[in-house]
C-alpha cells in the first residue's frame, strides 16, 4: 500500500473528529509555540545586549571597586566595603601610555525636579573626555566642557529619557532643573542609545567637580578622599587591551597598598569580559525557559498518546475489519503511527506560526527586539515529529497487536 | 478446496482449558453454497475464524486451495484474507462517515491495486449487489438491507474463493433477510461462488445445499439439503 494511501486515512480519521483533533494538537500548539517565542526573544535580548555593549565605545577598560562585582553601565553598584579614589584616577592618568582617554564617574541617584515633575534618577559627575570614551552622540546643545569642571557650573547634560520624562516636547535647553534641590541649568541633550538591559537614557551627566562640591556630599568621600564609582579607559588599540588592563592593575595595587598575597579590591573589566558574563546569563536564561516550554511539549505529547489510545480502544472494530480484508500488522501500525504525527506535525506548524507571531508581536510593541532563527524553528519542528513518534508508538503498536477476531467481536 | 482435518482449537480461560473445536473434520468443494449451524456456544465462530485465516487452530491441518494454512504467521495470513476470503458480518462494519465506493475499494487497497482499477472493479462490484446508484452516499445514508449489500460488495469486491457470512441476516427484518439470501443465492448460481453461511437459524440455513451442525465444538451432522428455500420464489410470491 501506498505511503500517501496511507496519509489520506489518517486525514479522513483526524477530520472525522475535528473538535478532539483540535484539543489534541492544543499541548503541541502551545509547546512549539513557547519553544519558538521564547528562542527568539531570547536570542533578540543577547543580540541587543551585545550591540549596546559594542556601541557603549569601543576598546573600553572599566575599572570599579569591589572584589568581583561587575559594575554595567545603567545599574547600581553593589554594595561595597572598597574603593576607588579619584587619586586613583589621577595616578592611572600620569603613568598609563596607549590610552587615548581616561574618565572618572562619580555616579548616584537623585530626585530631579522640573515644574511639576519629579522622579528620581541617575546622577553621574563625569569630565568631558567622558562622551568621547562612551561614544555618545549629543542631539542638542553641548556636553560637560573642562571649563564647566574648573569654575564648578551648575550644569547638567540630560539622556533622552530624562529629558522627555522632564520636559516633554518642550525644548530642555537653558531651562533649570532641580536636583536633590540643587538648581542646574540644561546645556545639552543625548541622543536615544536603547538598550535591552538597564536604562542607559534614563541618566543626568554633570561636571565631577560641581557634584563634589555642590551635589555628593559626605557620599562621595572616605577618609578625606574623593571616591569614584568607576574610571574608564579607552584604549587606542585593541592589541593592548589585556597589556593595560595588567599595567592598571599593578599601578591600583601599589597605590592601594595590597600585599601579594592578598586579593585585589578592584576589577578590572574589558567589554569582551562584560559581553561574556551578560551572555552567560542570557544564554541560561533563554536555555531554562527553553526547558520549561520543552516539558510542556511533554505534557502535549503524553495529551497526544492519551487520546490515540482512546481512539483505538474506539476503534477496535474497524481495526479488525481492516485485518480481516487484508491488512497487516505493519499496515495497521504505520496507519495510527501517521496519525499521531500528522497531529503533531499540525500542532507543530501552528504552534510555529504562533511563537512567530508572539515573536513578532513582542517587536512590533517595542517591548523586546525578538531575533527570529531558522534554527529554533526546525529545533521545535523536529521535537514536535520527534514527540509525535515517540508518543504513538506505543497506541499504534497497541492497534497492531490486536487479534482480529477479538476485535471485530468487541463491543 | 477447503480441507479439514481434526481441527482443534483450546482457549485458556483463567485456570480452565476450554475446547472451542475438538477434532471436527471435512471438505467442502468449490461453488459450494453450505452453512455452519449450530447454538451459540457450539464453536462455530471459532470454526469461521479458522476457516476465514482470522486465526489458526491449536492443531489439525487446514488447507486452502491447497496450500496449508495452520502453520503462517500473521502477516501471511492477513494476505490470505485479502486474496482469497471475503467476509461478510451481522453488524456489516462499514467505516462509518465513508462513502460506500470507499468502503467497498478498502480490501483493493490492502491488496495493492492501483487507484483506477479499484475504483472500477468497487463499480462493478456495487452493481453487482444492485447499489450502483448509491456509490457515494455514507453508511448513515443507507438503510440496514442497503449497508449489508454494501458489505457483501466489499466482500465479493477482490474475487475471492470464499464468502464468508456470519450471520448476514440477523441484524434486518424477515423481508430484507430475505433479499440478502437471495442475493447470495444469486452470487451462487450465476458465479459459482463459494458461499458459507454461519447461523443459528436453520430457517436461514435451508436456504443452502449442505449444512454442517456443531454442538460443543464436534460437527454431529454434514448433510446435503436437496431442495433448498429459494429466497428469490418467495420474493416472486407476494
Amino acid at each position: 500500500m501506498l505511503f500517501s494511501e496511507n496519509i489520506k486515512i489518517a486525514l479522513r480519521a483526524l477530520r472525522a473528529n475535528k473538535m478532539r483533533s483540535v484539543l489534541t494538537i492544543l499541548g503541541i500548539v502551545i509547546g512549539v509555540a513557547t519553544v519558538v517565542a521564547l528562542l527568539s526573544i531570547g536570542n533578540g535580548a543577547t543580540a541587543s545586549i551585545t550591540e549596546s555593549i559594542q556601541s557603549g565605545g569601543s576598546n573600553l577598560l572599566s575599572i570599579s571597586p569591589g572584589r568581583q562585582q561587575t559594575s554595567m553601565p545603567g545599574m547600581g553598584q553593589s554594595q561595597q566595603a572598597s574603593y576607588l579614589f579619584y587619586d586613583d584616577y589621577d595616578l592611572l592618568e600620569r603613568t598609563l601610555t596607549g590610552v587615548t582617554s581616561m574618565v572618572p564617574v562619580y555616579q548616584s541617584s537623585y530626585t530631579v525636579k522640573f515644574g511639576d515633575e519629579s522622579f528620581t534618577t541617575s546622577v553621574s559627575g563625569v569630565l568631558e573626555d567622558h562622551a568621547q570614551a562612551r561614544s555618545f552622540t549629543i542631539s542638542d546643545g553641548r556636553f560637560v566642557t573642562d571649563g564647566d569642571n574648573k569654575s564648578q557650573l551648575r550644569v547638567a547634560v540630560l539622556g533622552s529619557t530624562v529629558a522627555k520624562d522632564l520636559f516633554g516636547s518642550v525644548s530642555p535647553i537653558g531651562q533649570m532643573v532641580a536636583i536633590n534641590g540643587v538648581k542646574f541649568e540644561v546645556v545639552g541633550l543625548l541622543e536615544s542609545e536603547g538598550a535591552a538591559i538597564g536604562s542607559p537614557d534614563d541618566v543626568i551627566y554633570i561636571p565631577l567637580e560641581t557634584g563634589y562640591n555642590k551635589l555628593f556630599g559626605d557620599t562621595a568621600n572616605h577618609n578625606g578622599k574623593k571616591t569614584v564609582n568607576s574610571i574608564l579607559i579607552s584604549v587606542t588599540s585593541s592589541d593592548d587591551m589585556e597589556n593595560i588592563s595588567a599595567q592598571a592593575e599593578y599601578i591600583l595595587r601599589r597605590s592601594h597598598e595590597l600585599k601579594p598575597s592578598e586579593e585585589i579590591d578592584f576589577n578590572v573589566m574589558s567589554q569582551a569580559d562584560t559581553l561574556e558574563t551578560l551572555n552567560t546569563v542570557t544564554q541560561t536564561l533563554t536555555i531554562f525557559l527553553g526547558a520549561i516550554a520543552a516539558i510542556s511539549l511533554l505534557v502535549g505529547g503524553i495529551g497526544i498518546m492519551n487520546i490515540m489510545l482512546v481512539s483505538v480502544t474506539e476503534r477496535t472494530k474497524e481495526i479488525g475489519l481492516r485485518k480481516a480484508v487484508g491488512a497487516t500488522k505493519n499496515q495497521i501500525l504505520t496507519q495510527f503511527l501517521i496519525e499521531t504525527v500528522t497531529l503533531s506535525l499540525l500542532g507543530g506548524l501552528v504552534g510555529i506560526l504562533l511563537g512567530v507571531g508572539i515573536a513578532v508581536g513582542f517587536s512590533v510593541t517595542g517591548l523586546i527586539n525578538s531575533l527570529i532563527t531558522i534554527d529554533s524553528i526546525l529545533m521545535a519542528f523536529f521535537f514536535a515529529l520527534a514527540i509525535g513518534i515517540f508518543f504513538g508508538l506505543y497506541p499504534a503498536f497497541r492497534a497492531a497487536s490486536l487479534h482480529p477476531m477479538v476485535a471485530l467481536r468487541y463491543e | 478446496m477447503i480441507h479439514a482435518e481434526d481441527l482443534t482449537k483450546v482457549y485458556q480461560m483463567g485456570d480452565t482449558e476450554v475446547r472451542a473445536l475438538d477434532g471436527a473434520s471435512f471438505t467442502i468443494n468449490k461453488g459450494e453454497m453450505i452453512a455452519i449451524m449450530g447454538p451459540s456456544g457450539s464453536g462455530k465462530s471459532t470454526l469461521m475464524s479458522i476457516i476465514g485465516c482470522l486465526d489458526v487452530p491449536s492443531s489439525g491441518k487446514y488447507s486452502l486451495d491447497g496450500e496449508s494454512v495452520e502453520s503462517l504467521d500473521e502477516t501471511e495470513l492477513a494476505e490470505v484474507r485479502g486474496h482469497k476470503i471475503g467476509f461478510v458480518f451481522q453488524q456489516f462494519n462499514l467505516l462509518a462517515r465513508t462513502s460506500a465506493l470507499d468502503n467497498v475499494m478498502l480490501p483493493l487497497t490492502y491488496a495493492g491495486y492501483s487507484g483506477k482499477e479499484r475504483e472500477n472493479r468497487a463499480r462493478k462490484a456495487l452493481e453487482r449487489v444492485g447499489l450502483g446508484d448509491r456509490t457515494h452516499h455514507a453508511p448513515n445514508e443507507l438503510s440496514g438491507g442497503q449497508q449489508q449489500r454494501v458489505a457483501i460488495a466489499r466482500a465479493i469486491v477482490n474475487e475471492p474463493n470464499i464468502l464468508l457470512a456470519d450471520e448476514p441476516t440477523g441484524a434486518l427484518d424477515s423481508k430484507t433477510g430475505v433479499e440478502i439470501m437471495d442475493l447470495f443465492q444469486r452470487l451462487h448460481s450465476e458465479n459459482g461462488q463459494t458461499v458459507i453461511l454461519v447461523t443459528h437459524d436453520a430457517h436461514v440455513a435451508r436456504h443452502t445445499d449442505r449444512i454442517i451442525k456443531l454442538s460443543d465444538g464436534k460437527i454431529v451432522s454434514d448433510e446435503a439439503n436437496p431442495n433448498p428455500i429459494k429466497a428469490g420464489m418467495a420474493r416472486g410470491d407476494e
